[in-house]
């Protein structure tokens, strides 16, 4: 392991809506440092910029102060499309991953190009299906067989799964998961969950994972950090993070933000 | 009577062309691209205005295309860089191809505010008397056949690029443009060259249309992009069950002649020409109202398939 972080974030501040009444700081002075194959869980009431940490990293806006840099390189100004190539994502909203209207095969002969200039060569070779097909097996949803349907004929967790497949297909730098189980029903969760776990471990990755379930923010991942107000409020790893509880995490949530932990969804789960 | 089906097939085999563009622009790409009235003039000016100055016909033809292809680029920067929504990005082109196409129309003939151009002193170097005569045939068969070998063509070159990685993306685009982000694509730029084809097309359609007609004229391309839809819409009609791309743009050509032919036995029967863009914009809502409901039909079958899927699926999960 490298002295150097895969992901580094210093003093990012983002607002939405500078100006006006409506003001949001959303990101406030941020910095988060994680080393290669660290796996975070990252939990936080509703608005605590969990979500809006991801997608400042991934480039789906410009954030207003401070910098992001991955394996040494500064993306801060890179566009989305081209921060691609370092960036494996998968969305809460299991339409967001994928092309509904094209085939599986091709939506993974689309991220097989992840990072890749895209010319004139077919956009999918007989060498990939083959490769497709074993990768999708492994998955054990018996997509394998339905390379060529629809992916709008999929269930939430089987596109899930194959976004999954999409964002490691090429060994991304950081995988970024938004609450990615958040619309699945629990035994779905806990398969897809599964599967990330595994392909994580596997391809040894540096990943993000933001979760409302608390449970599986103590269970899956080596760190784990508590968002508030656009700050990082909690930051624990290694024993200590493998020896926390669900009522330790809520206890520690109102002492440090001297407010009650403030998500239905994070306690009823 | 058997002449009005053939001039009718003969034009919609040019016409089928425009529906090809407005096909990537309006279905793949997902964008109602309205640079299409303005473009199908631009390229019957440019080959006129070529063909004037005697130019090979076929030549005035690529560089027709090539004129499209600029003005859906601009369309593209316009909706991709200065955040233009699209249908107004294709007005804003579309309305300044008016002026550009009567300056274009001007340069031929010298006197400013040309409108209109005819090719009737250069009949000779039109692409169909040219085939006519290379083959032996009358113009209304080298109409036909040229027709036929051009959209074989079109339709087979367009299979392939929608095969490549380019093409995939643009698919893509048209589908899921966050996706697409989270992939690596660039989807300003996907969007742009799909635009550039499609008004490519569609000028190349109205240099063929100049020549064959024998003038270009600059309110020629009124009602042209609800004319590429008509074609669609039947085509699709038709070939309903399509699955196969090649087959899908196959049956907007099928789309378009029917349309012409159509069209020339309601003008032979009486009807006014006039009338015409009326009676096609009917026809557009009529086929609208039908697909969707026709569609809840289909829905209806389909989501069942659908949650037989998803029952199968959690089946194998659980």
């Amino acid at each position: 392991m490298s002295d150097k972080p895969m992901l580094s974030l210093k003093n990012v501040t983002k607002a939405f809506y500078p100006g006006t009444v409506n003001e949001k700081i959303a990101l406030n002075d941020l910095s988060i440092d994680l080393a290669p194959g660290d796996f975070v869980t990252v939990i936080g009431g509703n608005g605590a910029g969990k979500s809006t940490m991801l997608n400042a990293t991934a480039g789906v806006f410009h954030i207003d102060r401070g910098s992001i840099m991955i394996d040494s390189v500064d993306i801060t100004k890179l566009p989305e499309h081209k921060r691609a190539k370092y960036i494996g994502r998968v969305f809460q909203d299991p339409m967001t991953g994928t092309a509904s209207n094209m085939q599986i095969e091709e939506n993974l002969a689309l991220a097989a190009r992840r990072g890749k200039l895209r010319g004139l060569g077919w956009s999918i070779t007989a060498a990939e299906r083959k490769e497709f097909r074993e990768l999708l097996s492994v998955l054990g949803l018996g997509l394998e067989d339905r390379m060529t349907a629809k992916v709008g004929l999929l269930s939430g967790g089987q596109r899930q799964a194959l976004t999954l497949l999409m964002a490691t297909l090429k060994k991304p730098k950081l995988l970024l998961l938004d609450e990615h189980t958040a619309a699945l029903d629990p035994k779905t969760a806990a398969k897809v969950l599964e599967i990330s776990d595994k392909l994580i471990a596997e391809n040894d990755l540096t990943a993000l994972m933001v979760t409302h379930n608390m449970k599986d923010a103590i269970a899956h991942g080596n760190r784990l950090i508590m968002m508030h107000e656009g700050r990082i409020i909690l930051d624990v790893s290694g024993k200590e993070k493998q020896e926390l509880t669900v009522e330790a995490l809520i206890e520690k949530f109102s002492q440090t933000s001297g407010e009650t932990f403030a998500s239905d969804r994070a306690l009823l789960n | 009577m058997v002449d009005i089906l053939i001039s009718g097939a003969s034009q919609g085999l040019i016409w089928a062309i425009l529906a090809l563009g407005v096909y990537i622009s309006y279905r793949i790409l997902d964008f109602a691209d309205l640079t299409c009235e303005g473009c199908i003039t631009l390229g019957a000016s440019v080959a006129a205005l070529l063909i004037w100055q005697e130019v090979h016909p076929v030549l005035a033809v690529l560089v027709a295309f090539v004129a499209g292809c600029i003005a859906g680029i601009i369309t593209g920067v316009l909706h991709t860089k200065l955040k233009i929504p699209p249908i107004l990005a294709g007005i804003l082109t579309m309305i300044s191809l008016y002026s550009i196409n009567i300056h274009i129309m001007s340069l031929a003939t010298g006197t400013q505010g040309t409108a209109n151009l005819s090719l009737l002193k250069f009949s000779s170097n039109v692409l169909y008397t040219k085939v006519g005569a290379l083959m032996g045939m009358d113009k209304m068969s080298a109409a036909i056949l040229l027709g036929v070998v051009i959209c074989v063509a079109v339709i087979g070159l367009l299979y392939l690029f929608f095969g490549t990685e380019i093409g995939s993306s643009i698919r893509a685009t048209g589908n899921n443009e966050k996706m697409c982000r989270a992939q690596g694509i660039d989807t300003d730029l996907t969007k742009i060259i799909g635009l550039a084809l499609s008004n490519g097309l569609i000028a190349m359609s109205g240099s063929l249309l100049c020549q064959y007609q024998g003038y270009s004229d600059v309110n020629m391309g009124v009602g042209a992009i609800v004319i590429g839809l008509a074609s669609i819409i039947i085509g699709e009609a038709i070939f309903s069950k399509a699955k196969n791309f090649m087959l899908k743009l196959t049956g907007i050509v099928v789309g378009s002649v029917i349309y012409r032919v159509v069209v020339a036995l309601v003008i032979f029967s009486g009807m006014p020409s006039t009338d015409l863009k009326i009676m096609t914009a009917v026809v557009v809502i009529a086929a609208l109202c039908l697909t969707g409901f026709f569609n809840k039909i289909g829905k209806r079958s389909s989501l069942d398939k659908r949650d037989q899927h998803v029952k199968d699926a959690k089946k194998e999960e659980g």
